[in-house]
């Protein structure tokens, strides 16, 4: 047998045969979070929740890059776009998020130069293609984005291409599931690890955090079966009183992760910390554009100001990234705030915990 | 949000793969694998592959998978639809 499209991880009889397995071991109440938004929509997609004993909880943590992002960097993002010779890239889910007075496509409506970009290196041919302008990408994203963004940087610099740079709002997740643990009124029990995040980084990078908290923690892929697995690992370390750092995705998650990415990611940003929306200021959880590398990055070659902004009134984007809240439990949920019409960026983006739970739950 | 299935590398020219993923065809760059070749399958973020299947290690995970889920066997019940 060879595996092509990885059918086989679909074969029904698996997720059946695990849902069975958790339904008889699981006996205590537990809140397990995913900090994934690929893991948050494939958990609705596949039903999941519905296949759960009524002992578990899940909750989406702060695993949506888009949502995690600070108000006064969206705020950032939408200055940039009215310099005159500019040209604004970005991924496709950013267009909508609300800034404080207006977003990316309100911005594009109003006839500033946005092109939604599905690769960096789009962002470079723009440059090449039109040299009188300044192409600028938004670059917002954990560690699974922030390789192909150094990828860009990188081959910018080797082109001499004068017109390229980024504002880069990247993030790393191991120092956010510290932060989110050492808040007040947090309870999770056990934490399903982002899947892709984990190529990049491997396994030993939440060594750290599990030898400093002992939750348990196992890194999942997407497949409902891998999912399932995971809780099922997770179910199995809480009632058996054995915390572990575990890796069920092994087909493509390493101990040590991708060597050529981590050199890359090194050769590019800094570490520094940085403002999490829900979550504050989160020491050591941001990459910067190395110094020596300020040709190519937005915030030094442009003069942006921005006024401390605060988050959308009344939009509970924060404790919901935080696993404190439920959407249904914010009152603009469904009335003043809809994907056509959202207020938070959690309504925004497909991986939205929001946007989810309107299009998933009715 | 990353793409969750592995695409199959069809064309490699310059550094870049012509990939597939159930019949539509896309450029990725390969700067962030060193050894994929035609034929394999990678993992693929925003125009970039990240990692290549080893085959050996995809019959492995899905071994486990099985083994975990052939509980219901041995348990001789299945009341799942009840559910
Ligand atoms: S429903 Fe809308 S306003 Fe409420 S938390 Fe979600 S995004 Fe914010």
């Amino acid at each position: 047998m060879t595996i092509k499209h990885m059918e086989e991880y679909r074969d029904a009889e698996i997720s059946r045969g695990l849902v069975e397995k958790i339904r008889a071991s699981s006996t205590r109440k537990i809140r397990l979070m995913e900090v994934c938004g690929t893991h948050t929509v494939s958990i609705f997609r596949s039903g999941i929740r519905s296949l759960l004993p009524d002992t578990i909880s899940l909750l989406s943590g702060p695993g949506c890059p888009v949502c995690v992002t600070d108000q006064k960097e969206i705020d950032a993002f939408i200055a940039l776009a009215r310099f005159k010779d500019v040209i604004l890239t970005t991924f496709g889910d950013l267009m909508r998020v609300p800034g404080t007075e207006t977003s990316l496509q309100k911005e594009k409506a109003e006839g500033c130069d946005i092109r939604v970009v599905y690769s960096t290196m789009d962002a470079i041919d723009l440059a090449v293609k039109y040299p009188e302008k300044k192409i600028v990408f938004l670059g917002v994203g954990f560690e699974t984005t922030a390789p192909t963004i150094a990828a860009a940087i990188q081959t910018a610099k080797q082109m001499n291409l004068n017109n390229f740079s980024v504002f880069s709002a990247h993030k790393t997740v191991p120092p956010a599931l510290k932060a989110l643990m050492s808040m007040e009124n947090i309870r999770v029990d056990g934490f399903i690890l982002p899947g892709h995040v984990s190529v990049i980084v491997g396994r030993d990078a939440y060594t750290p955090f599990f030898e400093q908290f002992r939750t348990p923690s196992v890194i999942a892929g997407f497949e409902p079966a891998d999912i399932l697995q995971a809780i099922s690992l997770l179910v199995m370390q809480i009632e058996t009183g054995s915390p572990e750092l575990a890796n069920a995705y092994g087909r493509a998650v390493t101990d040590k992760g991708n060597p050529t990415a981590e050199r890359l990611l090194q050769d590019t940003f800094k570490i520094k910390d940085v403002a999490w929306r829900g979550l504050g200021v989160i020491p050591g959880s941001g990459m910067k554009i190395n110094a020596d590398l300020g040709a190519y990055d937005a915030e030094r070659q442009f003069a942006i100001e921005i006024p401390a902004s605060e988050d959308p009134k009344g939009c509970a984007c924060g404790e919901i990234l935080t696993g404190i809240k439920k959407p249904f439990e914010c009152p603009l949920y469904k009335t003043r705030c809809t994907p056509m019409d959202p207020v938070g960026p959690c309504m925004v983006s497909g991986e939205g915990t929001c946007a989810a739970y309107y299009k998933y739950h009715g | 949000m990353c793409l969750a299935i592995p695409s199959k590398i069809v064309k490699i020219e310059n550094g870049m793969a012509t990939i597939d993923v159930d019949g539509v065809q896309r450029k990725t760059s390969l700067l962030l694998v060193e050894d994929a070749g035609i034929g394999d399958y990678v993992i693929v973020h925003a125009g970039f592959a990240l990692h290549k299947i080893d085959e050996a290690d995809a019959m492995e995970s899905l071994r486990i998978l099985k083994e975990a889920a052939a509980f219901v066997e041995k348990r001789g019940q299945d009341n799942i639809e009840s559910s």
